[in-house]
C-alpha cells in the first residue's frame, strides 16, 4: 500500500507525454502544479482550482480530466498527455489548425484544456451534433470567444476525419 | 486554493481501507470531484486521505435479482453508458460535465450529500439503499434515512460506502427527470425525478424533489386511477412542495425554490406519464 506522511516529500515519477518524468511532491501536491512546476510543462493552465473552469484539463489514460482535482500521486502509473504533446510532425494537428482558422481562441488561456476534451470527444463521437459539442464545451469557461468558433472547428474536424481528408 | 497537508494512503483491498478508517479521522477519496474542491478551498482538513481508486473489483455494475448494485468505483460516465437504471440515464447528463463524470463516482456523490445533487435524488426517488461497510460488518440503509441534512449523512467515520443498491422497477415503468440550474452542469436550484406505471390511467407513481430542502425528499402519493395528465402532475407536485421546508440563499429564496420545485416535478411527472423512457 502506498503511504505518504503529511510532512513527507517524495520523488514522484509519472508518465508524461510518453516519457518518464520525475519531480518532488507532497501528498497534497496537485497534478496541475506538479506538471507546471516540477515537470516544467506550463501549458496545463490553472484557473479556478476547484474543477469548474476546465483550464487544467488534460488527458489521463485517454480521458479528459481535471488536474486541479487530482493529486499528483494519484497519477502514478497513468498515461498523461498534456497540450505540449498535441502537435504532430512539429506542426499543429488538425484540431489545433481548425481552432486557429475558425477563431476558436483569442487569449488562449482556456484552449489547452478544451483541446484535451475535444480529443476524447471526437474519439468517442465521429458524427456529433452541435448540441453534443456544446454540451462537451460546457465543461470549460471561455471568456473571449463565445464558443461559436469552437463549435464550428470541432464539427469541421469531425467532418474532415469522416471523409478521410 | 491548495489543499492543506494530510497523510495519504492508497489501500488495495477494502479490508485495508476499512482498517485505515477504523484508526482515526480520515476522508475517503474516490473521484475527488467533491472532496477535491473541499480540500482546495480548505473546507475539509482531514488528517488522512484514503485514496480508494486502486481497490480491485469495485467498478463492476452487477444486476442482482430485482436490484442493480453499483460499487464504490463506478464512475458517472460509465453508468451513463450502462442503462441498467433508466432514471440515472436521464439524470446523469445533468451531473457536472463530461470531464468531471469521467472521474466522479456515484457513491462519492451520495457520500458528499449535496442537497441539489442528482444521484442522491434518484436514489431517493427509487427508494434505493446505501451499503455501508466497517470492520464490524455491512449494513444497508434506506436513502430516505441516509441523507440527514446539508452535506450530512448517516455514515459513521469508520464506515465507507461500498455500494449503492438500485431497485429495478417493474417492466412498463417509465421515468422523467427535470432540473433547472443557472448554468449547464451547475448545481440545481430545483430538480425532480419521477417514475410512473400508466395503464390507461395512473396505476402507481413516485417522485422525489431535490435542491429545495436540505436533503432530497421522496413522495409516493396514492394516485391510482387518476388521469395521467398535466393537471394531475401539477396537483401532485403542488401537494408535495407544500410539505417541504424550502431553503433560501443568494440564488433563490424559499418562495422561488417552491415555485421551481412545482415546475420541475410537474415536468418530470409529465415525462414519466408520457413514457419518456421505459
Amino acid at each position: 500500500m502506498r503511504r505518504i506522511g503529511a510532512e513527507e516529500r517524495i520523488t514522484l515519477t509519472l508518465n508524461v507525454n510518453g516519457r518518464r518524468r520525475a519531480g518532488m511532491a507532497m501528498s497534497r501536491t496537485l497534478l496541475s502544479d506538479f506538471l507546471r512546476h516540477e515537470v516544467g510543462l506550463p501549458g496545463t493552465h490553472v484557473g479556478c482550482e476547484h474543477g469548474v473552469c476546465g483550464a487544467c484539463t488534460i488527458l489521463i489514460d485517454g480521458r479528459a480530466e481535471r488536474t486541479c482535482l487530482t493529486l499528483a500521486v494519484q497519477a502514478e502509473g497513468c498515461e498523461l498527455v498534456t497540450i505540449e504533446d498535441h502537435a504532430e510532425d512539429g506542426g499543429l494537428n488538425d484540431l489545433q489548425q481548425a481552432f486557429s482558422e475558425n477563431g476558436a481562441l483569442q487569449c488562449g488561456y482556456c484552449t489547452p484544456g478544451i483541446l484535451a476534451s475535444c480529443v476524447q470527444f471526437l474519439a468517442e463521437n465521429s458524427d456529433p451534433g452541435e448540441a453534443a459539442v456544446r454540451d462537451m464545451l460546457s465543461g470549460h469557461i471561455c471568456r473571449c470567444t463565445g464558443y461559436v468558433g469552437m463549435v464550428r472547428a470541432v464539427l469541421e474536424v469531425a467532418a474532415k476525419r469522416r471523409s478521410g481528408k | 486554493m491548495k489543499p492543506p497537508r494530510f497523510a495519504y494512503a492508497r489501500p488495495e483491498t477494502v479490508e485495508e481501507a476499512l482498517s485505515l478508517l477504523a484508526d482515526g479521522e480520515a476522508s475517503v477519496l474516490a473521484g475527488g470531484m467533491s472532496l477535491g474542491p473541499m480540500l482546495n478551498m480548505r473546507l475539509a482538513w482531514p488528517e488522512l486521505v484514503v485514496d480508494i481508486n486502486r481497490l480491485s473489483g469495485c467498478d463492476v455494475i452487477a444486476v442482482e435479482g430485482d436490484t442493480v448494485r453499483t460499487p464504490c468505483l463506478v464512475r458517472q460516465a460509465v453508468m451513463l453508458r450502462n442503462g441498467n437504471v433508466p432514471l440515472l440515464s436521464l439524470a446523469l447528463p445533468h451531473v457536472g460535465h463530461m470531464q468531471t463524470r469521467n472521474r466522479g463516482t456515484l457513491c462519492g456523490s451520495v457520500a458528499h450529500a449535496d442537497p441539489s445533487a442528482e444521484v442522491p435524488l434518484c436514489l431517493t426517488a427509487l427508494d434505493g439503499e446505501v451499503e455501508l461497510t466497517s470492520q464490524c460488518g455491512t449494513q444497508k440503509v434506506a436513502a430516505a434515512v441516509f441523507f440527514d441534512g446539508l452535506l450530512t449523512t448517516a455514515r459513521e467515520p469508520d464506515e465507507m460506502i461500498t455500494a449503492l443498491i438500485w431497485p429495478k422497477l417493474p417492466p412498463g415503468t417509465s421515468y422523467g427527470f427535470a432540473e433547472i440550474a443557472q448554468r449547464r452542469g451547475d448545481f440545481a436550484l430545483a430538480a425532480a425525478a419521477a417514475w410512473a406505471c400508466v395503464d390507461g390511467a395512473i396505476a402507481r407513481v413516485g417522485f422525489a424533489l431535490g435542491g429545495i430542502e436540505d436533503r432530497p425528499r421522496a413522495f409516493t402519493p396514492d394516485a391510482s386511477g387518476l388521469p395521467a395528465s398535466e393537471a394531475t402532475a401539477r396537483e401532485l407536485a403542488e401537494t408535495a412542495v407544500g410539505e417541504l421546508d424550502a431553503m433560501s440563499d443568494r440564488q433563490a429564496d424559499a418562495a422561488f425554490r417552491r415555485h421551481l420545485g412545482v415546475e420541475m416535478a410537474t415536468r418530470a411527472l409529465c415525462d414519466a406519464f408520457a413514457g419518456a423512457v421505459s
